[in-house]
Formats: C-alpha cells, structure tokens, sequence
C-alpha cells in the first residue's frame, strides 16, 4: 500500500519504557513504521504487545521514551492540538446526561462550531451511522452496538484526518460485531474525506477483514513480529470472509503470532 | 442496520396515571406509619407504661390543636408551624453557606494535592468537635460583632453541611473516567471546557447525594444553634421549654420533636425534587 504520497504518519526507533516500582518494562521496542494517507491499518498482538501503548503514542495520550514520531510532519502534540485525531475506546464513553445528538454534537461544541452548524453535522453523522430516528434517545436506551456507532459518529464529527479505534467491538457478540466490521468500512468510505484509520484488536479475521496492512506485534519486549499486505479486494462484504484468499490471509496472520511466543 | 428494537423503560410509567403513581408512593409510607402508630399504643397498653414516658398518641394530637395562653392565644400547631419556619429559614440559610463553602473546598481540593493534604485533616477534625460546645461560642461571638440573628445561627448549620458537601462533590469531581477525558484531551479542550461539559455534570449525582446528607445536618445544625439562651424563635426553642416541663406536659415534646422531623423530612424532599428535575434524563443505577 506504500505509495509514492508521502506518509501521514511515521515512527520511527520509537521506545516506550514503564517503570513500575523498580522494575522496567519495554512495551515498545524499537518500532518503526509508516503509514500511508487514507490507510486502514490493524495492529494486532496479545495482551501486553504495546498494540495499544502504540495507538495512545500516536494520539499523544502517552509520550514516548526515545524515537521519533511524526503525525502530519508535526509532532502528535502539535497534531493534537490541530484536531486530528477522532478517537472510539472498546467502551462508548458517551455522557450519560447528554442526548445522543448531543454526545455527537460534544467535539463540535468544544472547537466552537455555530449551533446550526452542529446540528447540521450531527444529523449528517447520526445518518451515517443509520440512527438518524435516535437524536433525543439517551445512550442508556440504545443497545451495545448502537451506543457503539454514536462513539463512531461522535469520533468523525470534525473529520480529523486519523481516526484511532482501540478494540472498538470487543464487547459486542460476535453477529453484531460481524455486522458492524461492514458498516464500519461502509462509513469509512461513505465519509467525507479519506481518513486514516488504526484500527487497534485481537480478532484475526476482524484485522484481515477490515484491513489494507495487518501489523502483527509481540510481548516481552512489545516489537513488530511482521507485517502482512492484505490484498482482498474492496467494496468488502460478507462474501469476503468466504474467499480462499481470505483465509490464507488470516491463517498468514496467525502464523505471524505464533512466532516467538 | 435495523437490528435491535428498543425497549424503552419509558412505557411502564406511561401506562399509569399519574393518580396511580402516587398512590403507589404513598401506600409504603402509609403501611409504615400505621404500623408504627399501632406499635407505639400497643406496647404502651401492653407494658401498662404510664403517660409521663409515654404519652398517648391523642393527646400529642390534641396538644396540637390547643391553645397557647390559657386557651385565649393561637393554636399551638400555628405556633409550631411559625417556629417550624424560621429553623428552615436558618437550616436554608446554612445550607447555602455550607454548600457553597463544601463545593469550593473540593473544588481547591482537586485543583491542588498539597492543599487537600494539608487541610483535609482539619475539615474532618472539624467534625469531631462537639457541634453543642461550639454553637453558644459562634451565636454569641457573632452576634457581639453585629451579625443579624439568623446568620450567626445559620453558621452552624453550615458548620454541619460543607462537610457531607466537601467529601461528595471531591469524589464526584474524580468520578470522570480516564477514556471520557482522554476524550476531552483529543479534543484539545481548556481547563474550563472539561470542567463545565464533564467534570461537573459526571459529579452531580454525587453532588446531590451530599446534598441530602446536607439537608437534614442543617436542620440539626439549626435547631442546636437556638439552644444557647437569648433566642425567641426556632424548634430549637420550643424544645427547650417543652423539654423543662417534660414532667406535667410530656406530649409537648414529642410534638416538637415530630414538627422537627418534619422541617427535615421537607427539607430533603426539595432536594431529591432538585435532584429528579436536574438528573432526570439519566439512568437510575438500580
């Protein structure tokens, strides 16, 4: 997927070290990659690879300990600070005393769009996301996945140009989870601009099915094990995951994972 | 799309009348005070206990209805009620002083470590301090310096009230979740913009809970600071002197004591009321 457009995002040696007590512990290893504008790229491991340690680097909710990182040629503070990054957590973290609409509205609220504008933008982003009659629900009356996809309309309201998921379906069952990876790609190509997503899981056939590039990682010291192209076509449906290719693809991935461990 | 309809809880309270949820409200509390009431005679008659420590229910209720001055004055219930009012006007009072001084305390509490290390173990101490031994030293320090009446008392019902305050609203101030202000962080939000659109709405439920515990400590607040000598008005009064002539008028007392339980018990309905018109829209962790 590299191509000759210059990378949105690169990192390069980057370390991260924890301390806990007297103990140091690398969750990130001299990583170094880059990512292409308009990618979607999964990062992949067991618990404890630095998946998740490197989503939050990038977002700049952690610093990282040596190595450099750019977001735009800008460091991820800069980045951040420039309104970005749109982030959706395995929980929807939505505000509980606010409507729907206007948990989606919240971002937009905060960058001081107009009122009109919001709600303009709101009703366009609840559209997306097929819940266009559930505005005035509170997050409390929506089921797991719906809450799910307002954090998803929530996270794409400015159109940041990186949007960051960390296990966004991890808590769903696997039928709404399967049909959510497809809106998923269907909002991604739906939205306005192209954005970049990373896409952070510990599904195999999710990361393979969504992804253009899997980066399969490693505990002890988190590091990259591999990284495997995925090159099934695109619309992706449900037909997809039925594709001999496919499963090569997963059966690629899982190899990845099995080294080293 | 189109996968999970909504059940929403909306439907049950919407196929009652609005008659019929208030009589379910009420039937409890009725069951419970007829309850009590039979008790309160029956082990009145059972152990023969004589009306001296246990007056009878009907002359409680007849004490209500006579009348001060030998017969010639207002009815003691008017009376009490006047009284009942000007406590709540000081309990009010104490509570607004208590309630905002509780509420800037957590707020300096979370703005600085140090701070609440410091000081926190002076607003627990604080506390511990007999609220009776300090209610003639405030009422009258105040009053020498030219307070108005009800102020000086009113400090010691916020005495009683910034406490509960202080410790709910600096746990509520914390209860935003690391990912909601991870959220906020993303969104290259101020200072301020996190406080108004997260911290402050995530701690109200803590905030009214404090509140509640509030209401009735200022209540007691109130009525402890019209014990010293030199107050005309107040429950606290009329305990007093019902309270000196327990021996040939016993009812007396345990008509002001139930007139004070009232003021409490009004005084926390208007916050949960507060409380249900301000958090409504939020789910009632069960």
């Amino acid at each position: 997927m590299m191509t000759a457009t210059s990378p949105i995002i690169v990192l390069n040696q980057v370390n991260k070290t924890y301390y806990v007590g007297k103990n140091q512990i690398n969750a990130l290893h001299d990583v170094s990659l880059s990512i292409a504008p308009g990618e979607f790229i999964s990062l992949i491991g067991p618990s404890g690879c630095g998946k998740s340690t490197l989503m939050r680097l990038i977002g700049d909710l952690e610093q990282p300990s040596s190595g450099t990182l750019l977001v735009k040629e800008k460091t991820p503070s800069k980045a951040r600070q420039d309104r970005d990054y749109g982030i959706v957590f395995q929980a929807p973290v939505l505000y509980e005393w606010r409507s729907v609409r206007k948990n989606v509205e919240l971002p937009l609220e905060i960058m001081g769009y107009s009122p009109a504008q919001r709600h303009e933008r709101a009703t366009e982003m609840l559209k997306l996301v097929g819940l266009g009659d559930f505005g005035d629900s509170y997050p409390w009356q929506l089921s797991g996945g719906m809450q799910q996809r307002v954090s998803i309309a929530r996270a794409l309201a400015f159109s940041p140009s990186i949007l960051m998921m960390d296990e966004p379906f991890g808590a769903l069952d696997e039928i709404t989870r399967e049909r959510m990876q497809a809106e998923l790609l269907r909002i991604w190509s739906d939205a306005d601009s192209k954005t970049t997503v990373i896409f952070v899981t510990h599904s195999i056939p999710e990361a393979v099915f969504l992804s253009d590039r899997v980066v399969v990682m490693s505990p002890r010291p988190g590091r990259i094990e591999r990284i495997v192209d995925i090159d099934l076509p695109r619309p992706r449906d449900f037909t997809t995951r039925e594709l001999p290719r496919f499963f090569e693809l997963v059966t690629e991935v899982r190899e990845g994972l099995r080294e080293h461990s | 799309m189109g996968d999970h309809d909504l059940s929403l809880p909306k439907y049950t309270s919407q196929s009652k009348s609005a008659a019929a949820q208030l009589m379910a409200r009420l039937l409890p509390v009725t069951y419970v005070v007829v309850g009590l009431l039979c008790a309160w005679e029956g082990i009145k008659a059972l152990w023969s206990i004589n009306d001296n420590t246990l007056p009878h229910l009907s002359s409680i209720v007849s004490f209500f209805g006579s009348r001060s001055q030998g017969g010639r004055g207002p009815l003691l219930v008017y009376q009490m009620l006047v009284n009942a009012l000007a406590t709540f006007g000081v309990a009010f009072g104490g509570f607004v002083i208590g309630g905002m001084l509780g509420f800037l305390l957590a707020l300096i509490f979370t703005q600085s470590k140090l701070l609440e290390r410091g000081l926190m173990p002076y607003v627990v101490g604080s506390q511990t301090v007999p609220i009776l031994a300090i209610a003639p030293m405030v009422v009258v320090g105040l009053g020498q310096m030219g307070s108005p009446d009800w102020l000086a008392k009113a400090f010691i019902a916020a005495y009683l009230t910034f406490f509960p305050v202080t410790i709910g609203m600096l746990r509520g101030l914390r209860a935003a979740s690391s990912e909601a202000l991870a959220l906020m962080h993303s969104y290259a939000a101020s200072p301020v913009q996190i406080f108004l659109k997260l911290r402050l709405p995530a701690s109200l439920p803590y905030l009214f809970t404090a509140l509640k515990v509030a209401a009735t400590a200022s209540v007691i607040g109130a009525i402890v600071a019209e014990l010293p000598a030199g107050s005309s008005m107040g429950i606290g009064v009329v305990i007093l002197n019902a309270a000196q002539y327990y021996n040939s008028r016993p009812e007396a007392l345990y008509a002001a004591v139930l007139i004070a339980g009232c003021v409490g018990l009004v005084f926390y309905g208007i916050v949960a009321a507060a409380e249900r018109l301000i958090v409504r829209e939020r789910r009632i962790e069960a």
